[in-house]
């Protein structure tokens, strides 16, 4: 039996972690703390800011002989597309009858890029790239939009820089945007 | 991704003919018996109807066991999803339900609408885990076992694609052509709300960030708000453990938002203060307008009707009765009234809904009806809830234009022909 100074002890610790703010609390206890080295494994997502982009860089003329290798053969050997999206070009089209929606034309952040291609590129073998690998590659990509020159080389910070042509186009959900009067005779 | 086809008639001829070659071989007596059926079924004969017993009867059926894990009767093989043949690739690519050959308001696991952005992955439920990380007091992971340790709710919602279908011609032939990217299930898991209390989330949460586990490990970020509403992580579909297409063992469940943000193959929940701006928020699923400007995060999916009998590619086999039905739905809510016009929408009736009308569910309307044998256009238009009425096309492409892409919630009418055949209107 705890003495009854203990038991105040318990009592007043209890009360404590009740009183404690909600999020706080645990509720159910399930589930098991993730440790920073598991999280540093998955947390792979890139934000427009280029946060969380990771160590390495590569050139515009080394991500040339990665895409032969890797890309071309899905999206076109210049980024002209084929079994993949088109990667190249359309730049201008977007409010004409026939927009072209490519990285260079339409994609408004070009972090994106590192994060779409290291996560899911090449189709057969995502995450099989090296870092060094996919800044190489998304260096000639942009460099096939004349977004970089032939000679640069990417890395975190000068992936970060760049400002996609498209970037200010995007504006939020206006819908509902359209009325339908609902009708019910001689319509 | 979703572009209207036809269905594919070789696909289903050859799986037929596959799978019927596959009974015969693995099983004598039970695929002898189908065989035999329906070869009696094809020869039209009238030894099986009255006044004659017919063969069925004389003989014992298939044996418990014949079917561990029950499947169609073989008459219906022919009700399968819709897969296009002429897709320019199987690994990022949609397969849509065939609406028009089901009835209710719940799709069987076996056809529900799949859209995969990199294949199926076969994943082991024990080396799976969830982790949730990024703005909370305590980042955690679960195993499955934890998920369903979690107070558990089943809700019925429907799921639909962004893209379903594109507005741009040539439009499908039948209702599954058109807008088959949707389907609707019981869903059962947890509140997500539940689960992002017990990391405690920290000032600044406004998005949460979600992964999948498949090869294009998608990422979508959702608003808090919805997470904290009514967004589930799903572990089963109308009582079974969810299916591979589906994302077992985990997904997200977001009721009335686009398909694609209820990731599949959950693996990673990140809290966070803004939207991590993925691919498929940037340059997909988002909605070029005629001025070049482009809609983001355009989450909801508006009211939608559609009549699935008679639909496209039916026959109505005389004039007479014939009972008009169909689905509607919203992402914003309930469905309030369906509207039906058999007069090429020069008048409009309200067609009678079957209950219980739920929330962001699919909702039968049916409408009886008899056909003078005449040509004629019949179509639905759904009204939620918050008083939205389904537009036509011509009002959708008037403000949206035709490389919109996504959204297309319009009104799709049927043509019938004095011969009762049915063919899309529009098209």
């Amino acid at each position: 039996m705890p003495s009854r100074e203990s038991r105040i002890a318990i009592f007043t610790a209890f009360t404590l972690v009740c009183l404690a703010p909600a999020q706080a609390q645990s509720p159910y206890g399930i589930g098991r703390v993730a440790t920073p080295a598991e999280i540093a494994g998955w947390n792979i997502d890139i934000d427009r800011e280029g946060d969380n982009l990771p160590p390495g860089s590569g050139s515009v003329s080394h991500g040339r002989e990665i895409f032969d290798q890797q890309c071309a053969a899905c999206h076109g050997a210049r980024g002209e597309g084929g079994i993949g999206d088109r990667l190249v070009g359309g730049q201008g089209t977007l409010a004409t009858p026939k927009p072209v929606k490519t990285v260079g034309s339409y994609w408004p952040y070009a972090p994106t890029l590192f994060d779409y291609i290291r996560r899911a590129m090449p189709q057969n073998a995502p995450e099989s790239l090296s870092n060094d690998d996919v800044y190489a590659v998304s260096a000639y990509i942009l460099s096939l939009n004349g977004l970089l020159p032939a000679d640069a080389t990417l890395d975190a910070k000068t992936l970060s820089s760049i400002k996609m042509p498209n970037r200010g186009m995007f504006v939020g959900d206006p819908r509902p945007d359209v009325k339908n009067p609902a009708c019910m005779r001689g319509c | 991704m979703s572009e209207p086809t036809d269905i594919n008639e070789d696909m289903r001829t050859r799986r037929r003919f596959l799978r019927e070659g596959g009974a015969l071989v693995s099983g004598v007596v039970v695929a002898g018996g189908l065989v035999g059926r329906k070869a009696s079924a094809a020869t039209d004969t009238a030894e099986n109807l009255p006044p004659n017993v017919p063969e069925w009867m004389k003989t014992p059926g298939d044996p418990m066991g014949s079917q561990p894990y029950g499947t169609p009767s073989s008459f219906e093989k022919a009700v399968v999803k819709n897969i296009a043949k002429d897709l320019p690739q199987y690994l990022s690519a949609s397969g849509r339900t065939p609406l028009q050959d089901l009835d209710g308001i719940i799709t069987p696991n076996g056809l529900f609408y799949e859209r995969h952005h990199a294949g199926v992955p076969t994943i082991d439920p024990a080396q799976h885990r969830l982790m949730l990380h990024g703005l909370v007091n305590k980042p955690l992971i679960f195993d499955m076992d934890d998920i369903r340790r979690f107070p558990s709710e089943s809700h019925i919602y429907f799921l639909e694609c962004s893209g379903n279908p594109n507005y741009k011609k040539p439009y499908g032939k039948t209702a599954s052509d058109l807008v088959g990217l949707l389907s609707c299930a019981e869903w059962t898991g947890v509140s997500l709300k539940l689960v992002l209390q017990e990391a405690g989330l920290q000032a600044g949460a406004k998005w949460v960030v979600a992964e999948g586990a498949d090869a294009a490990a998608l990422t979508r970020s959702v608003p808090i708000e919805k997470c904290l509403d009514d967004a589930m992580l799903v572990y089963s579909q109308n009582g079974e453990r969810l299916r591979p297409q589906q994302g077992y063992p985990l997904r997200l469940l977001l009721p009335g938002f686009e398909g694609n943000m209820s990731v599949k193959w959950l693996r990673r929940l990140r809290v966070a203060a803004e939207p991590t701006y993925s691919r498929e928020e940037t340059s997909k699923y988002t909605d070029l307008m005629p001025d070049g400007s482009a809609r983001e995060f355009t989450f909801y999916m508006e009211a939608k009707s559609i009549i699935t009998r008679p639909s496209g590619g039916q026959q109505l086999s005389a004039p007479g009765f014939h009972e008009i039905s169909g689905i509607a739905w919203s992402g914003r809510g309930k469905v309030k009234r369906v509207d039906v016009s058999v007069d090429d929408g020069k008048t409009w009736q309200e067609a009678r809904l079957q209950e219980p009308v739920l929330t962001r569910a699919l909702t039968r309307f049916r409408l009886p009806w008899h056909w003078d044998g005449k040509p004629v256009v019949i179509q639905s238009r759904a009204i939620d809830e918050t008083a939205y009425v389904q537009p036509t096309l011509a009002e959708l492409l008037a403000v949206r234009g035709e490389d919109y892409y996504y959204h297309n919630n319009a009104i799709w009418p049927w043509h019938i022909a004095a011969d009762g055949e049915v063919t899309n209107a529009l098209a």
